[in-house]
Order: structure tokens, then sequence, then C-alpha cells
């Protein structure tokens, strides 16, 4: 059954959005990932404070002397050391409006957060790089064949507790 | 993380934390440290209290001014899709 929102909040529907300006466009219509069954869900084996925390983000983050991403279904990715400076992050995406994320990469990146989040002891520490991509990528197959076990690999390699997911 | 409850409803991960925000601020608003840690916080608190798959948690923030008007216009805001390196700036070509 799917989850609703709380009503109060108005959401907007990016998924009915998507497929309004499509069809306006002319276009056929996008097909979004739908996952009916639950996720597989672990529980975890020690407290917040102990944990080792990666973060993968989709926001099109690069580090200065990283090659940027390209917006054509670009299925690299990123090692972005966590005790990189802020001012060394740039971003490269297509599909959302980056100007606040130029400004301060934090909103699509909280490194600083979690940065803060080590030092005062909610999380024990931190993977010694977060994983970035460029998520507009069209191709689900391109991304479940490509993307999806490279980063299988790494986060293996990584062994954190927890993954924190930043889309935009 | 999530700033759009319908995507991640379909896509259904195990834990959500819900940020009714204009997409590009996942993480909350630029140079708003104390609320960056507040979200993360939340979010990654949901290791430790969701009992089950597939629970959306809306947090309490709200953008300081109203967008969703603009939001729901429909209009093509994607830029051209290159295949070379896109730089922020550039002085960043490697």
């Amino acid at each position: 059954m799917p989850l609703q929102p709380p009503a109060e909040r108005d959401v907007v529907d990016h998924i009915q959005q998507t497929r309004d300006s499509y069809a306006q466009l002319g276009y056929d219509s996008y097909r979004w990932a739908h996952e009916p069954d639950p996720a597989p869900f672990a529980k975890p084996t020690k407290p917040l404070s102990e944990s080792n925390v990666a973060l993968i983000a989709s926001g099109g983050v690069y580090q200065v002397g990283q090659v940027a991403f390209h917006h054509k279904d670009d299925t690299s990715y990123r090692r972005i050391p966590t005790n990189v400076a802020v001012a060394d992050l740039r971003t490269s995406h297509f599909a959302y409006d980056m100007t606040n994320a130029r400004v301060d990469p934090n909103v699509v990146f909280p490194i600083d957060a979690l940065r803060n989040m080590v030092d005062s002891g909610t999380i024990g520490s931190l993977t010694p790089h977060a994983l970035t991509f460029m998520g507009g990528i069209y191709s689900q197959r391109r991304l479940k064949e490509e993307l999806i076990p490279a980063f299988a690999e790494e986060i293996q390699a990584l062994d954190p507790d927890v993954v924190l997911l930043v889309p935009v | 993380m999530t700033s759009s409850w319908v995507i991640t409803a379909s896509a259904n991960p195990p834990r959500a934390a819900y940020l009714d925000y204009p997409l590009g601020h996942t993480a909350g608003r630029p140079n708003e440290l104390e609320e960056q840690i507040e979200i993360a916080t939340a979010a990654l608190g949901l290791i430790e209290s969701a009992t089950e798959p597939g629970q959306i948690m809306p947090l309490p923030h709200r953008w300081p001014t109203e967008w969703k008007t603009k939001a729901r216009e429909l209009s093509d805001k994607r830029t051209e899709r290159h295949d070379t390196p896109q730089y922020e700036r550039p002085t960043d070509a490697a």
C-alpha cells in the first residue's frame, strides 16, 4: 500500500508533474522506479554514537582536481575525502537549480553536519571518503548494471555500519 | 533523506526523512549549519527508532517563503544534456 503524505503538507507531486511536462513536450512517459515490496531491513548492531557512517549523494558533487560529471546518463562516481575543504567542492548537474548548492554544497552534501556530529558524539565516525554521482541518469538498466554494483563494491570495502543517502 | 515524498514512496527505501523544501536542498538551507545538523541528526536517528521498512518521517522544518506555486509550473527547467564534463568553473578543469 503506498504511503500517503500528511495532508497538511500539500506535497509537490514530482512524478505527476514529470508526466504532465513530458506529455506537453510530446515525449514518452518516464517510468519511475517503483518497488512495491518492502526493502530489506537491517537492524543496527551498535548504537549510532559508535557507528561508522558512509555518505552517498546524487547532487553531482565533485572536488576541484577531479573530472566534473557530464549530463548524458553519466554513471561514473567520485570519491570525496570526508576531510575535504567545502571550498573545494563543486556541483555539476543538469536537472536541479544549483544556485544554493554552489553557495554552500552542504545543502546536497551535508559533510559539515556529519563532521560536527562526529565531534559531538552523535555518530561514531565517518568513512575515509564519501561517494557522489550525478543522479540524472535516465537509464534504470545502466544504473542497475553499472553504478549500483560499483557502489556495492565500494561500500563493502568501506564497511560502514550506516549509509546515509542524499538524493536531490 | 528526501525532498520528494512521491518519488521516495515509489522507490520505497528502508527508512527516509522527508524535508518539505524545494529540490536542491535535501540537507537544509545554505549556510545554516545548525539546521543542517538537525536534519542529518533526525535522518540518522531513524537507524535506532524505525521498527519496520518503508517509514517516511516528515521533518518539522518549513521553507521560509512560499515556493510551491512556482515549483508546480509546468516548464522544462533542465539544461541540455552534454556528454562532456560540465565544470562549475572553467578553472576547475583537471
